[in-house]
């Protein structure tokens, strides 16, 4: 206020030099703010794993000997896992164990050492770290594949339905993506082993990937569980994208824009796209982190060695350490992705980075 | 390499096709002004469209009627069938029934129509499932592995068209029973999550304050983990709790996710309350000095039953998705109960007998399409009530 | 002499809308003519297809509606039957659009400036850098502060009124021979109105442009138009040059229109001294968080008599109404009601305080519940308040709905939806009157309704006054209103009450600068009234500037 007032020549330089500043420490300030907020919630989402994996009954001991087991075992198990300290202590021990990359002792590998009595030949008692790195990288390479496909897929057929909408193309996308988005993902991971592995031989139906493997073979195998979950998001992300543009296309400036003479492709990618950024970063970022959750059925369907199948192995085992490991890992995951969409969304908007 | 061929191929036919049709559309003499002034402002991209169109209809073609592709063939029927059922269907909601049920029909698209059906046909099947399964769910027969058909030289047995499973259950009727089981567990769940989400949303929309912060913060931290995930994870502990009692498993299992999935009602539920509250007559109310329960039952409620019915649609099928996915990795609904998601799994390996056996191979196919179907027709009816909701607002 | 054949010739226009899958016309032939260098004001209440006219006239529809007849010739082209390619070659270059709202029409995403240079660059009229050049000296010409740098600002850090003066340059960047203006000032406070007035009129004068200027305001579209043509329901009733259209116009409708400024009713001799005022608010603060919003407002309401509040946007005229009912309480100073002291917040006081002061809003629409049928919502405070059931409640009902003239036996069971605007607007008093409260206050509860419904409304908030010895706090930012209903008048800027007294007092000279700005800026119906302001205040004291001096 006081700056306006100021002579023309004058205010206009001080002017700018002292938006420009504020603007960078205001977006700063913004920004730094959602990132102590996502870490906040990653703090929260620990806590709350491993208090929901405290209300076990009995205790992680007992769960590994099962109910035959002699006290004195259980004693012996429970010092060596150190769970015979205080919930907080224990905590805080898992909690800086995985700040340095160390997830604790799998259950599984810790009970076959047990019982197979030589602990020292197996590299000691099998750490959650070893069995989850591995899978970690596979599921993550699943994943980008389908990401690779979905993501432009989706955006070209949903800027097609919105650019003709109500026509007979977007009806029929409409009802295919709707039918899409409906079907269990097992029930789509069926159908195109039985049309594009069983009858058609096209690719392989069970994914058995490992280290040693090339880069063309692996696409290859990993081809089916990478599709269905494009198939799946694609549909999600498909119909938000449209559900987007179609909102922003009824606005007054697209309509200006119009009644300017702008021919209809400058209209939509100089009026549309630069204020569709932040919507299509959301549908992006959501539906990646969508990808997280599909992954997991969809690694049972096709055998694929990720960190989803070992999840539901885990759980179905009661593995508490690898269990626990893995939830964390997919709740990071997820949270990172809201985390950059926040971000990202918050540098696109004109209106936060020049401010009044 | 093959398929990279065809697929460079298509794509050339349908660029080519797509400057076909627009240099055709415009030559052709139309008889009507209409067509003329369409085909002389189409663009390109909708050329391309057409030749798309007809790309796939010769495909078609070829499946059904060349290649004789079995499942082609089925799916092809099924759709048609489908389509007239829908048809029908919304034929008939026009001429019977009141004048207000009528005007629904007249409205509807046919995709809805078909919707209202298949759930018709559901909630019948859950119901009477007594009436139409052959034998009871549990019943086990001396005969494993029937195959499908009921032709005895092929492996079948007339008194099991479906055939029956590893353990000599007749798979028609557990079929049938499932859906009793999957779809009345899951729309038991759906209701408690409304009731405990759309209930603390409406508080905090009304109150503010400290309720609102602390349900929102709890919510906000529920919502940070992957629902399936959480799901799985609580699961765990819960199978933990529970031994061996398969009931008590379920409960949980209904808690978990009745509680997992209410974040989502509260969420919209606190959203479109807040919508509502800001009106001026809720404020006209407020100052009248209505206490609470009026203003949240006689004012804001009936103004929000239109987005929360759609919600419930939406939420029920997210609901029975996550079960039959939960079921499908074997920790959902326990045996001796039938259910759809167990079935996919235990019958899933019958899909590799596709080449020589067709009808075993849709057995696990037939579970999940059952799954499918009714997710398909809620998702349906969803969209068109939605729809109809934006569509008032303008 | 030979008729010059006209820029813009539209003959037997039909325009199609569609509601729930039917197409319903709701434009019913029209006819225009518009000569070079031509303004042709375009005037009618809501629901007149005024816009969609408009509109049409680039050969343009909006979702939803179409063009199902008749010709529009722009320039000897029909634009109905032309293809895409030559409405595009047409539109922005030779026709321009002036959108109501320009804080929705400029794209946030880019500077003010880039959005005015695309269309010259677009249809190769200019260069980049000349567009550049020419818009500063466009903005120099509308009279924007700093026209060298205000370009290159983004729409939102530009105020309400630059941005419509922006947009107006923007429109005559490639120096178009029509520009159709689709109420331009509707959104904005009337000092800055005239500001935006005076810069399009001198424009378009400047450049010969010929203008459809569309308003429902009759004072505004005598000061722009040579011509005035009224619509009514999508029917063209009358045409006529601006002035003949003024003295002497010929079809009922328009005579109704015109006369409807002339509602006055008789003031009310001043409260004797001494006499309890129903409501006074004693030195009120209030603040919204850390924002303060009032500042020691003090007035009196007295019994039966109307005092209007008056000011601009953001003057605080409703945040004392809230203080009033409780819904924000005062940070010092209280509201008595008959002497007494209201507790602040609505929550602790009596059902009888509640009962005694009632309110009716601006948007009837929002102020009724959809889902609940006239009959609950009239019925409900008379049932609270009163502790009325049944039958008795019912003929309360009934009187109440033949107080406010509703047929109790049509409207007893509607919804609200099935209302029109006035229609809402007389339930809401209905609502209020079921308290049986002694004062009323009234939240600019006519700016949203055309300005015949808007008279009836006047007329039958005065009856009641008359009948039941109501008194009411009438909020407005229109002076036309005060001058008609009130009796007292209270303006109000920036939070504190500049001026307070009788009507007629406040409405003869010497004013407070700042009430003199107000009531000067209010147009008339005088097609010179623009002339004769602009020469006494000065061009450059308009708007900010003469805020600025007043404040």
């Amino acid at each position: 206020m006081i700056i306006c007032r100021v002579s023309a020549g004058m205010g206009l330089e001080c002017r700018s030099d002292i938006s420009n500043a504020v603007v960078v420490i205001s977006v700063l300030l913004i920004v730094l703010k959602r990132l102590g907020l996502g870490l906040l919630t990653l703090f929260v989402v620990s806590l709350l794993i491993f208090a929901s994996v405290n209300m076990l009954p009995g205790d992680f001991a007992q769960a590994i000997l099962g109910q035959g087991a002699t006290p004195e075992a259980v004693a012996a198990i429970r010092e060596d896992l150190g769970l015979n300290k205080p919930a907080v202590t224990r905590y805080i021990d898992w909690l800086s164990g995985i700040l340095v990359g160390d997830f604790g002792v799998s259950f599984a590998q810790a009970n076959f050492a047990v019982y197979a009595g030589d602990a020292a030949a197996q590299g000691g008692i099998g750490s959650v770290a070893d069995q989850l790195l591995p899978r970690f990288r596979n599921t993550l390479f699943l994943a980008s594949v389908s990401a690779a496909i979905a993501v432009p897929l989706s955006l070209a057929l949903g800027v097609l339905a919105a650019m003709f909408a109500n026509t007979a193309f977007d009806r029929a996308v409409n009802i295919a993506t709707l039918s899409s988005i409906s079907s269990p993902e097992f029930f789509v991971a069926y159908m195109l082993i039985l049309f594009l592995a069983v009858l058609n031989p096209v690719f392989p139906s069970l994914s058995n990937i490992y280290d040693e493997m090339s880069f063309a073979e692996r696409l290859n195998r990993s081809m089916l569980p990478a599709l269905t979950l494009t198939l799946v998001v694609t549909a999600h992300m498909m119909r938000m994208t449209r559900a987007a543009i179609i909102n922003l296309m009824a606005s007054p400036y697209i309509e200006m824009a119009r009644l300017k003479g702008i021919g209809p492709l400058r209209v939509i990618v100089t009026h549309a796209l630069p204020n569709a950024l932040a919507p299509i970063i959301n549908v992006i970022a959501l539906n990646l982190a969508y990808l997280i959750t599909g992954v997991v059925v969809v690694e049972v369907v096709f055998v694929y060695p990720g960190i989803g199948q070992l999840f539901v192995d885990s759980v179905k085992v009661r593995d508490i350490p690898v269990v626990q490991a893995c939830c964390l890992i997919f709740a990071s995951a997820y949270i990172l992705l809201n985390l950059t969409a926040d971000i990202l969304s918050i540098l696109s908007n004109p209106r936060l980075r020049h401010p009044k | 390499m093959s398929t990279l061929l065809s697929m460079t191929l298509s794509i050339l036919v349908i660029l080519a096709g797509g400057w076909l049709v627009q240099f055709a559309g415009r030559r052709i003499p139309w008889p009507r002004d209409g067509l003329r002034e369409y085909f002389r402002d189409m663009p390109y991209l909708v050329g391309c469209g057409f030749a798309l169109a007809a790309l796939c209809l010769f495909w078609s073609y070829r499946f059904y009627f060349v290649q004789d592709v079995k499942f082609f063939q089925w799916a092809v029927q099924g759709l048609i069938i489908f389509t007239v059922a829908g048809f029908g269907f919304r034929w008939l909601g026009r001429r019977v029934g009141t004048s207000g049920s009528r005007k629904l029909f007249r409205q509807m698209p046919v995709t809805a129509a078909f919707g209202i059906l298949i759930i018709l046909l559901y909630v019948i099947a859950a119901v009477f499932a007594d009436l139409f399964a052959p034998y009871g769910q549990a019943e086990i027969f001396d005969k494993i592995n029937v195959l499908p058909g009921g032709d005895v030289e092929l492996g079948g047995d007339p008194r099991f068209i479906l055939g029956t499973d590893q353990l000599g259950r007749d798979l028609l009727t557990r079929l049938i029973y499932g859906a009793q089981n999957t779809v009345g567990i899951a729309f038991v769940t759906t209701c408690l999550a409304f009731l405990i989400g759309a209930s603390c949303g409406f508080l905090a929309a009304t109150l503010g304050g400290w309720f609102d912060q602390i349900a929102s913060r709890v919510v906000d931290a529920l919502m940070a983990i992957p629902q399936l995930i959480f799901a799985l994870l609580l699961m765990t502990i819960a199978t933990s709790w529970a031994g061996s009692n398969k009931v008590l498993i379920m409960v949980y299992m209904v808690v978990i996710i009745a509680v997992l999935d209410s974040t989502r009602v509260y969420r919209l539920a606190r959203a479109v309350g807040q919508n509502i509250v800001v009106m001026d007559y809720i404020e006209a109310a407020k100052l009248r000095g209505e206490n609470l329960t009026y203003l949240v039952f006689r004012e804001i409620l009936p103004n929000a039953t239109s987005p929360l019915l759609a919600e419930f649609g939406l939420r029920f099928c997210f609901v029975f998705l996550t079960i039959a996915a939960l079921s499908f990795l074997g920790i959902g609904i326990q045996p001796p109960l039938a259910d759809w998601g167990t079935m996919v799994r235990d019958l899933s390996q019958f899909i590799n007998f596709a080449a020589f056996s067709p009808l075993t191979a849709t057995l696990p196919l037939l579970a999940a399409g059952a799954i499918a179907l009714l997710t398909v027709a809620v998702n349906f009816v969803v969209d068109w009530m939605l729809h109809k909701t934006s569509g008032l607002k303008e | 002499m030979s008729e010059p054949t006209p820029l813009v010739k539209i003959r037997g226009l039909k325009i199609e809308g569609r509601t729930d899958e039917t197409w319903i016309q709701i434009v019913n032939g029209v006819d225009l003519d518009l000569n070079t260098g031509e303004v042709l004001g375009l005037i009618g209440e809501s629901g007149a297809g005024k816009s969609t006219i408009g509109l049409a006239a680039m050969g343009f529809t909006r979702d939803g509606c179409r063009i199902s007849g008749g010709t529009v010739e722009f320039d000897g082209v029909d634009l109905v039957q032309a293809d895409a390619a030559t409405k595009r070659a047409l539109l922005g270059k030779r026709i321009a659009y002036v959108a109501q709202s320009a804080a929705a029409s400029f794209n946030p995403a880019h500077r003010i400036i880039r959005q005015h240079t695309e269309a010259p660059t677009q249809h190769r009229v200019m260069s980049s850098g000349e567009s550049e050049q020419d818009a500063i000296e466009l903005y120099g010409k509308l009279r924007l502060p700093n026209p060298g740098e205000i370009g290159f600002r983004y729409p939102h850090q530009v105020s309400g009124g630059q941005l419509q003066r922006a947009m107006t340059a923007m429109a005559m960047s490639c120096r178009p021979d029509l520009i159709i203006f689709d109420e331009p000032t509707t959104a904005l406070d009337v000092t800055t109105q005239i500001e935006v007035l005076a810069a399009i009129r001198d424009i378009v004068e400047q450049f010969d442009t010929a203008a459809i200027y569309i308003t429902h305001d009759l004072a505004v579209v005598a000061q722009m138009a040579d011509k005035i043509k009224v619509l009514l329901r999508g029917d063209q009733v009358e045409e006529a040059d601006t002035r003949t259209m003024l003295s002497n116009p010929q079809e009922e409708y328009t005579k109704s229109l015109w006369a409807v400024r002339s509602f006055q009713r008789q003031e009310k001799m001043p409260a004797t001294a001494g006499t309890v005022p129903v409501i006074s608010m004693r030195a009120v603060d209030a603040s919204y968080g850390k924002l303060q919003v009032l500042y020691d407002v003090s007035f009196d309401i007295h019994e039966g008599r109307t005092v209007a509040v008056v000011g601009e946007s953001g003057s605080g005229k409703s945040t004392a109404a809230r203080c009033i009912t409780g819904l924000l309480p005062p940070t010092s100073g209280e509201v008595c009601f008959n002497g007494e002291p209201l507790p602040a917040d609505y929550r602790k006081r009596s059902t009888e305080q509640l009962r005694q002061a009632q309110m009716i809003y601006q948007m009837a629409d929002t102020a009724l519940n959809p889902r609940k049928s006239i009959a609950e919502i009239i019925g409900r405070p008379v049932e609270f308040y009163l502790g009325l059931k049944g039958r008795e409640k019912r003929r309360r009902v009934e009187q109440l709905l033949e107080q406010i003239e509703m047929d109790p036996a049509v409207y007893f069971d509607r919804i609200p939806s099935e209302l029109s605007g006035g229609q809402k607007q007389r339930i809401g008093i209905a609502r209020a009157l079921a308290a049986e409260p002694k004062f009323i206050i009234c939240d600019e509860v006519t700016s949203a309704l055309d300005q015949l419904v808007a008279e009836g409304i006047l007329k039958l908030l005065a009856n009641l006054q008359d009948t039941l010895g109501l008194s009411y706090m009438f909020i407005t930012h229109d002076l036309a209103t005060v001058r008609s209903i009130a009796d007292e008048v209270v303006v109000m800027k920036e939070g504190r009450v500049i001026e307070a007294g009788p009507k007629t007092e406040m409405f003869t000279p010497p004013h407070h600068s700042y009430t003199e700005l107000l009531l000067s800026s209010v147009p008339e119906m005088d097609p010179d009234w623009l002339d004769t302001l602009l020469e006494s205040r000065g061009i450059e004291n308009l708007g900010e500037a003469a805020m600025a001096a007043a404040g």
